[in-house]
């Protein structure tokens, strides 16, 4: 079968107007699905699910989240990790205080909490633009570690300063966290949850709410004029993006790691997430998930590849070939294709579609 | 004409309830200035209902500073703007847009990385109404609401003539295509008053023509207000009713075409006699 | 008692003499915002792969005067492949992207000064005295004069190759406008490269001073970082304003850190001087010392 838009004829706008309107595309999508649903349970390792598609989840979900307030409303962020620890640290409280709380629910407040936080720090975002904001940002990011580090409270008192999610139930007697839970409830319990979050931004982005986002980062002064409210539209954009990132912190130190300390989420971990967005596509939910699984993939495969065609590069070394190369690889992307790994998957459909006349 | 029924129908129209010729909007004694410069000096003139207005003048006249206080993206520092009957201080951008007045801009402003759809769609923006759980869900109300403003702005893209070019990013159209997008845009609006600033500025024959015929029916067959900028004087003079003319922020003429053709500070102006 | 004057002075006299180390990192940023308009965030980077260069070659066994002068066309070597390889091809792109290609030039610096050069922390001694002064009651270590007296006469370089050379005339011509000082037939990658070249030296003055107090290692880097809101008070295109603004960091650290911070549980000093610049855009979004922008549609 080709790949081809001719012959699928719509006759509502409604159909026009869906996430696939191509039917190779919705088709492609059950596909991955029924993949990502039992293929990969079949037949992932203990060491995939807990190494690889685990944190490939949650760093997706980071992904979005700042997609959204980046690439979207175009608003530059370097305080993912402070809000990313603000999840996690919200969501021990929570779990901690109130132990009958169900984790869903435990999840959407630490995101709802996160998303205020955001707000807070998003209002400067009203008055400058640029790297102004970026600088703007790095202070949550300082801020927001050393006050979960610096107090007590927020880890309750633990004398390390790690929080440590407690056993949480799913459903029955399914744990998700703790050490009774099993890789492959929590792998399946995030990539549902996960893609149902996907779809909710996708919806937001193409909406509404999505356009006024980018019209406020194409050309503020005209989204004005439309009668955009720059507040609202910039506010918007922190608490959204705000949402997913606690999320992602959240499931971070519950889901994924067990327990964390505040240090787990320093600047450099905003750096990784944005480099995510700036690989995978700014812009593009899509885009979110191709830059994480890059990113989650390449240490692997640096880790590994030498010893295949047997280099033997001492470990710090590759620590620092690492820098080099994620250096090197945002260069190439911005330089390249500004829009990431996405747009090369779209650029590839077009060409598809037009496959073998050029035009 | 069958497109202005269809415009009709969608409720793209205001009923022309005022008779024509009523002021809806009168700008006094406006004064505007940056650091020390004075760019505009207590000008005055009104805008009638149903009428096309243009502003003319030699560059740095004040004729975008006008248009920009007009929307309220400057505030002037003294003078008042009466607008349906209310009379303030200074306009508010969203102000402005809420109650009926559009625009384009001299140097295209659209949103580049989005579609022509999606530019059009944003013009909607005011009209739409639903929140964003519901447009999270997209699925009820939400997509309802998206699939009625569509059809609003197919009806647009219809009579513009920009069928092919859909979904293309508008940062990717030619010069004279982005003009167009844009004043689709300020339609999907449906403004009673629409400001364009030089809307047929770098433009060939064709191209100017084409937009001279969108200007026009815009005006005569939805009794859209317009006030525009340009500097061919054939088009003006072809096509507006009344012309305000502009010299170093001060108003120096203001009536029919053929009044201002005939003025002697107008010509003076023009061919640069020192004053 | 906890407060008194004589303390009180020599926290806040301190606290200068380090600000005066965060404008030397301030300064390289501010000559490159200048000259091409690229917010560059490797300056700090390019301070520590400065030092480690420097160290290296020392290590190697080289007179210092040779290792650094070997350093310095290091620093122009990197300029021009940064240039080359990264803003030419980035050209006329949305300043946004050009910030985050140097976020990609820090991170590959980083890795590759450290590849080269190893992690470890080296001893950098150039023979600058480290003997505590005293004048009256207040303690000030000689090693931060000397940082001063270091600033002080690289900005007055700096003024003089701006002001009275051919080149300072050129680049101050593209500072204003790129495609007007083109047309009157200034290369404009020249420009660049000898711009970058200039940050980078200002950066090997930065590492010697940071990496003698500190140590040249890894961390030099966050603390460069501190050069950020340095910037946002001082604005990005005034080098009095990244000296001012330095002083005013250092200076607000260090008392916030010594006089507030024991009530707040201490190490106020990570954030306190961004939570000071965030501050100061609310109500001056251009910076204390930045022009007021007018918008135009």
């Amino acid at each position: 079968m080709i790949y081809r838009e001719a012959g699928q004829f719509k006759t509502s706008y409604a159909a026009d107007q869906g996430i696939f309107p191509i039917r190779l595309d919705r088709m492609g999508m059950v596909a991955l699905l029924l993949i990502a649903y039992l293929a990969i349970p079949a037949v992932a390792n203990h060491y995939w699910l807990v190494s690889i598609l685990v944190p490939f989840l949650v760093f997706s979900m980071a992904a979005i989240g700042l997609n959204i307030l980046t690439g979207y409303a175009g608003q530059l962020s370097l305080g993912t990790g402070g809000f990313m620890a603000c999840g996690a640290f919200a969501a021990y409280k929570l779990a901690t205080a109130f132990p009958d709380l169900h984790i869903i629910i435990v999840l959407l407040l630490s995101g709802t909490i996160t998303a205020a936080v955001g707000v807070l720090f998003g209002l400067p975002s009203l008055r400058i633009k640029g790297f102004y904001l970026a600088v703007a940002t790095l202070a949550a990011q300082f801020f927001l570690i050393w006050m979960f580090n610096k107090f007590g409270w927020f880890n309750n008192y633990s004398p390390s300063g790690v929080i440590s999610a407690p056993p949480m139930h799913l459903f029955g007697d399914i744990y998700i966290t703790g050490p009774q839970s099993s890789p492959l409830v929590k792998y399946l319990f995030l990539l549902t949850f996960v893609a149902i979050m996907a779809l909710a931004a996708k919806n937001l982005t193409r909406c509404k709410i999505g356009r006024s986002w980018m019209a406020i980062r194409d050309m503020d002064i005209a989204a004005e004029i439309i009668g955009i409210r720059p507040l609202w539209a910039k506010l918007s954009a922190f608490a959204v993006s705000s949402f997913y990132i606690g999320i992602a912190g959240a499931t971070w130190a519950f889901i994924y790691t067990g327990s964390v300390e505040a240090l787990a989420f320093d600047i450099n971990r905003s750096f990784q997430v944005l480099f995510m967005i700036i690989i995978g596509g700014l812009g593009s939910i899509l885009g979110s998930f191709l830059g994480a699984g890059f990113i989650v993939l390449l240490p692997i495969f640096l880790n590994n590849a030498p010893g295949l065609v047997g280099w033997h590069i001492p470990v710090d070394m590759l620590a620092h070939l690492e820098f080099m190369i994620f250096g090197a690889l945002i260069i190439f992307f911005l330089i390249v294709e500004p829009h990431g790994l996405a747009r090369l998957w779209t650029v590839a459909k077009e060409k598809l579609r037009l496959w073998p006349f050029p035009h | 004409m069958a497109e202005a029924d269809a415009m009709n129908a969608a409720g793209a129209v205001e009923p022309r309830d005022v008779p024509s010729g009523e002021t809806v909007l009168r700008l006094s004694d406006i004064e505007l200035g940056f650091g020390g410069v004075k760019a505009i000096n207590k000008v005055s003139f009104e805008v009638r209902k149903g009428e096309i207005l243009a502003i003319i003048g030699p560059n740095g006249a004040g004729k975008s500073s006008m248009l920009n206080v007009i929307n309220g993206f400057y505030k002037p520092q003294l003078g008042s703007i009466t607008f349906k009957g209310e009379t303030m201080r200074a306009m508010q951008p969203h102000h402005a847009a809420k109650n009926g007045i559009a625009r384009t801009f001299q140097n295209i402003a659209l949103f580049k990385g989005m579609s022509t759809l999606d530019n059009l769609m944003t013009g909607r923006m005011l009209k739409m109404k639903r929140n964003a759980f519901w447009q999270a869900l997209y699925w009820g109300p939400a997509q309802r609401e998206e699939l009625v403003h569509r059809e609003a702005v197919e009806r647009i893209i219809d009579f513009l003539e920009i069928q092919a070019i859909r979904r293309t990013p508008v940062g990717r159209l030619p010069y004279g295509l982005q003009k167009r997008v844009e004043l689709g845009r300020a339609l999907a609006m449906e403004p009673d008053i629409l400001l364009l600033d030089e809307p047929m500025a770098g433009m060939n024959v064709e191209e100017k023509e084409d937009m001279c015929r969108f200007v026009l029916e815009v005006n005569q067959e939805f009794g859209t207000t317009i006030v525009l900028i340009e500097h061919d004087m054939g088009v003006v003079m072809d096509i507006s009713d009344r012309v305000v003319v502009l010299d170093h922020g001060v108003k120096i003429a203001d009536g029919t075409p053929d009044q201002v053709r005939a003025d002697q500070r107008v010509i003076d102006a023009y061919l640069g006699v020192s004053h | 008692m906890f407060f008194s004057w004589p303390f009180f002075f020599e926290v806040l006299i301190g606290g200068l003499l380090a600000g005066v180390m965060y404008s030397l990192v301030a300064l390289g940023f501010v000559l490159i915002f200048k000259a091409s308009g690229v917010f560059n965030f490797a300056q700090g980077a390019m301070v520590l792969f400065a030092a480690l260069t420097l160290v290296g070659f020392i290590n190697m066994g080289m007179p210092t005067a040779v290792a650094i002068l070997i350093t310095m066309a290091v620093m122009v070597a990197l300029a021009y492949s940064i240039e080359r390889v990264v803003l030419r091809p980035l050209v006329n792109q949305p300043p946004i992207i050009l910030f985050m290609a140097t976020i990609g030039i820090t991170f590959f610096i980083d890795g590759f000064g450290q590849t080269l050069w190893g992690s470890d922390v080296y001893v950098l001694d150039i023979g600058i005295p480290t003997t505590p002064l005293f004048f009256g009651d207040i303690l000030v270590n000689s090693f931060d004069l000397v940082a001063a007296a270091v600033a002080g006469l690289l900005v007055v370089v700096l003024a003089i190759f701006f002001q009275k050379t051919r080149v300072g005339r050129a680049l101050r011509a593209v500072a204003d406008d790129h495609q007007a000082a083109m047309s009157v037939g200034i290369p404009l990658r020249v420009i660049w490269v000898i711009v970058w070249s200039v940050a980078g030296l200002v950066a090997l003055v930065a590492g010697i001073m940071w990496g003698s107090k500190l140590g040249v290692q890894f961390s030099l880097v966050l603390i460069a970082l501190k050069a950020l809101p340095v910037l946002i008070l001082g604005g990005f295109t005034s080098i009095p304003g990244a000296i001012i603004g330095g002083l005013m960091i250092g200076a607000g650290e260090k008392l916030a850190e010594v006089f507030i911070g024991p009530f707040l549980a201490g190490a106020i000093e990570d954030w306190f001087a961004y939570m000071l610049a965030l501050v100061v855009l609310l109500f001056r979004p251009q910076g204390l010392f930045g022009e007021k922008i007018i918008e135009r549609v």
